[in-house]
């Protein structure tokens, strides 16, 4: 029988997968796949423990969370386009300007 | 046993797809894999019962989303892979499982389970989307309101910092500036 750790156990996976790409990739393209996986891990963990304690406060959450999610998206992509007309490149060493 | 499984199932592809778009070198399939684990992660949420967030998930990650991305997608090369200068994998590893199983014990360690109650409990009997609805449209009402003045300021920004100078091609800056030019000099006459 699935239980409630199953779920939060897949979850805690995504998340780590999703952290992995955060800390690893190098193109900003990228670095934004990897914040939604991590998105979407936490939401499998808020519905999970919503269906489980009997309790729609997760769901809720749940919600909320898309819809930080969709705006961060809108301006996120905007700012990606400004900086490749500006910059011709996307890669984060590239773009790296303030070295001291 | 359908539930599991299903769940299995949905775990199993779904993990391999998010590791696809995380070490995956080209954009368009980084993009894809991307996609289908969210449908699937929409599955998830129909297992647990949640239908309403599962559609939403649905039409708002996999339609608008994605859709955003793959336009977003035109103005880079996304045919080309990428070359990146990855740090080590075994250091990546490491320091990430560490910080999710500090992040774990941190979060989890105080939450003492069996005390936890049902503020909003789910009622026999009554489908789940009409459940969300009475709850939305009450206890979270202002956070509801809140988040729509953000979509709209989100649509607003991204407007402004994607529509500047639209009108000009990113390849071929040159030609455009010369019309503008011969534009100039028309109106000056």
């Amino acid at each position: 029988m699935i239980g409630l750790s199953h779920y939060l156990i897949v979850s805690a996976i995504l998340f780590s997968i999703g952290l992995m790409g955060v800390l690893r990739r190098r193109n900003l393209l990228m670095l934004f796949f990897a914040t939604e996986v991590m998105l979407n891990a936490v939401n499998i963990a808020f519905a999970a423990i919503s269906h489980y304690y009997n309790d729609l406060t997760g769901q809720m959450f749940a919600f909320f969370i898309i819809a930080i999610a969709a705006s961060e998206v809108a301006v996120g992509l905007g700012i990606l386009i400004v900086l490749y007309k500006k910059h011709g490149s996307l890669d984060l060493d590239d773009l790296a300007t303030m070295r001291g | 046993m359908y539930e599991a499984i299903a769940f299995y199932l949905f775990s199993a592809l779904t993990i391999g797809l998010f590791l696809i778009t995380v070490m995956s070198k080209n954009v368009l399939y980084a993009m894809t894999s991307l996609a289908a684990g969210m449908v699937l992660i929409s599955g998830f949420f129909f297992i647990l019962g949640a239908d309403f967030l599962g559609v939403v998930q649905l039409i708002v990650y996999v339609g608008a989303v994605m859709a955003l991305y793959s336009f977003a997608m035109m103005f880079f090369d996304a045919t080309r892979d990428i070359k990146e200068k990855n740090t080590p994998a075994s250091l990546v590893f490491l320091l990430g499982g560490l910080s999710a199983l500090v992040l774990v014990l941190m979060f989890a360690g105080p939450i003492h389970s069996e005390a936890i109650q049902a503020l909003y409990p789910m009622h026999e009997g009554v489908g789940n989307a009409q459940d969300v609805g009475i709850v939305l449209f009450t206890k979270y009402l202002v956070p509801f309101e809140v988040a729509a003045v953000m979509l709209l300021v989100a649509m607003i920004a991204g407007i402004i910092l994607a529509g500047k100078k639209m009108d000009q091609s990113l390849t071929k800056d040159t030609s455009v500036d010369d019309e503008d030019e011969i534009l100039k000099q028309k109106d000056a006459k």
